[in-house]
């Protein structure tokens, strides 16, 4: 349980905020990295700690392309391929990507471990390519160093 | 420049550390301002400074803190850190290497307005600048220079880190504060202005990242020093993202209202083997594409807007004679298609509407009929969407409709052959 687990964290976000509700994002992050996704349970847990309908809670997870209503492989990988990104390659990049893990935009490898996506501006476009995996930048990306990348986590999967 | 006001990394390495940003005037300003200053000399020096707000709008920010109610409390100040235009980079390099800055500046406001509560508001993609920047601020709370009777003069502040999560509409100030406030990031009607009935229904200033990093050197040397840079309407240095079809893209800070597009563009390291410039976006998405011939524009406010567009947040995406426009539009609209947050029907069919035109010229099967009805779609949006993201949708289609014509023609012609 959430509650249990994070219970320090859950206390600290609490604190900066004057309402209960306002801490409705973060404990959906916290759900999130406890569970990979926020699915109906954390969902629950995450109205009945802040005394919220569930519904509504529901609908901020559908609202925000961060939070994850399906489980994702263990890697997301968001590449940008907006129009500063493509001026720079990235239409072609992403289509890399896609040969590289033999899954289309959207999906996750058959094996769990990568899910690829296409994002709107992440404010780095004076380094595109660029994506972030898992939350963390990945800056001047060529398809060499996205191959790297990969077979790297994989390597590191295998240890 | 030869030294830079905001991105004084390029100037000083390892200002994002506290020793170093004191040793660098870092701080002075919130020291002189809590020793020696009233909270309405500070408003009034930003006031005189005619600094203007860097999210966009370019609303004097000394102007928008005078606004505040002065009995009413609790206050707060509301930084915007959601940077979600296309081709905007700048308070993303600010709080990844200069945060102390940010943090000084949105002191110096919350002392200005008398709030004891700041909200920084970053995109939920800035996981990583928000650890830069919590470490800065737990240095300054353990400096003494944040927290409970700070320095000695009784004034408290605390400044929490507010992390989105993906949504371009969470920039809009009204939708900013309902996502802060737990409520969906969709926008609210104005007024009540946030200066009267801002987060939690109290008075609370907002301003952007950039514009608040302004405001320590304001401070610090004065109004007067401040206006050596800019012009009269657009007075100091402003950030200058450059991104697109250029050798060199990235930020450049110059004073407002000196350079022109084209000396930028040259900053920038020239266009990709010199191609000739097509069109330049002076604020991503979001206001009307300028054709070549305004590459003579001055950069600032007022020379933006006589040129036909908007300075907007100074996110110029360059296009060269590469560039197919439609293409380029097609990407802006379907921007603006994920982002509409479905409040209001004009905005949320109209951008459905327009990619799926977009879709079917691109896809080769688009008549004349259909470039026509882009313009109709755009123009029943204009004007009746309930906030300005709507709008900014339409800009991208009529602005190069206006000035490409002849490629949408010439997309629908290789359709019909
Ligand atoms: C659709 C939309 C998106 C916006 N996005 C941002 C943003 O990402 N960052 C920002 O500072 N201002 C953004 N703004 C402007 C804010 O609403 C507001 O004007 C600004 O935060 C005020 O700060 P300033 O006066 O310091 O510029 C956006 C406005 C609209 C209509
Ligand atoms: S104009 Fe678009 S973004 Fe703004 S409220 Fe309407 S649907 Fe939402
Ligand atoms: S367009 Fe890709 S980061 Fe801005």
């Amino acid at each position: 349980m959430l509650r249990e687990k994070r219970a320090s964290d859950i206390e600290k976000t609490l604190a900066k905020y004057p309402s209960k509700r306002s801490a409705v994002m973060p404990l959906l992050y916290m759900a999130q990295e406890e569970y990979g996704y926020c699915d109906d349970n954390a969902i629950r847990e995450v109205a009945e700690i802040l005394e919220l309908d569930p519904t509504e809670v529901k609908s901020i997870v559908g609202f925000y392309t961060m939070f994850y209503e399906e489980p994702t492989g263990r890697y997301v990988i968001d590449v940008c391929d907006d129009l500063p990104c493509a001026l720079r390659g990235a239409d072609e990049f992403v289509a890399h990507c896609e040969r590289k893990l033999g899954i289309k935009v959207g999906e996750t490898t058959p094996d769990g471990k990568f899910t690829l996506r296409t994002v709107m501006c992440i404010a780095a476009c004076d380094r595109a390519p660029v994506a972030q995996l898992n939350t963390e930048y990945r800056y001047s990306l060529t398809p060499e160093s996205f191959d790297r990348m990969i077979d790297e986590l994989k390597e590191q999967d295998k240890l | 420049m030869d030294k830079h006001v905001l991105l004084r990394d390029l100037d000083v390495p390892n200002i994002r550390e506290l020793a170093v940003y004191e040793a660098n005037d870092g701080y002075a300003a919130w020291r002189k301002a809590l020793t020696t200053m009233k909270p309405e000399e500070v408003i009034a020096v930003v006031k005189d400074s005619g600094l203007r707000g860097r999210g966009g709008a370019g609303f004097p920010a000394g102007v928008k803190w005078s606004f505040i109610p002065k009995d009413i409390f609790p206050k707060y100040v509301v930084v915007n850190g959601d940077e979600s235009e296309a081709g905007t980079f700048k308070d993303h390099q600010l709080l990844d290497n200069n945060p102390h800055q940010v943090i000084e500046g949105t002191a110096l406001c919350a002392y200005a307005v008398q709030a004891n509560t700041a909200y920084i508001y970053l995109r939920g993609e800035f996981l990583e600048p928000s650890r830069t920047l919590q470490k800065a601020i737990d240095e300054a709370y353990a400096a003494g220079l944040l927290g409970k009777n700070i320095l000695g003069t009784g004034f408290n502040l605390d400044i929490h880190i507010h992390l989105g999560a993906g949504a371009y509409i969470c920039g809009e100030e009204t939708a900013l504060l309902s996502s802060l406030e737990g409520y969906l990031g969709q926008p609210r009607l104005r007024p009540p202005f946030p200066a009267v009935q801002g987060l939690y229904a109290k008075p609370t200033v907002i301003n952007n990242v950039e514009t608040l990093a302004n405001v320590p050197p304001i401070v610090l040397h004065g109004a007067q020093w401040y206006r050596q840079f800019g012009t009269e309407k657009s007075p100091g240095t402003k950030i200058f993202c450059v991104s697109g079809r250029v050798n060199k893209p990235g930020n450049y800070e110059l004073p407002l209202g000196k350079y022109t597009i084209r000396e930028l563009i040259d900053m920038a390291g020239g266009t990709i083997d010199n191609r000739p410039v097509k069109g330049v976006l002076p604020a991503g998405s979001s206001a009307p594409i300028l054709p070549a011939s305004a590459l003579d524009t001055k950069l600032d406010y007022e020379s933006m807007q006589a040129a036909g567009s908007l300075l907007g947040s100074a996110s110029f995406v360059i296009l060269d004679d590469t560039v197919d426009i439609v293409w380029a539009a097609r990407k802006m609209v379907r921007f603006f298609k994920h982002e509409s947050c479905g409040k209001c029907t004009p905005c949320r069919e109209g951008t459905h509407w327009a990619l799926a035109l977009y879709d079917k010229i691109i896809e080769g099967r688009g008549t004349a009929r259909d470039v026509e009805m882009l313009g109709e779609v755009a123009n029943s949006m204009a004007g009746k969407c309930f906030c300005l993201l709507g709008e900014f949708a339409t800009s991208p289609i009529l602005s190069t409709l206006k000035h490409f014509r002849p490629e949408y023609e010439r997309w629908v012609t290789r359709a019909q052959a």
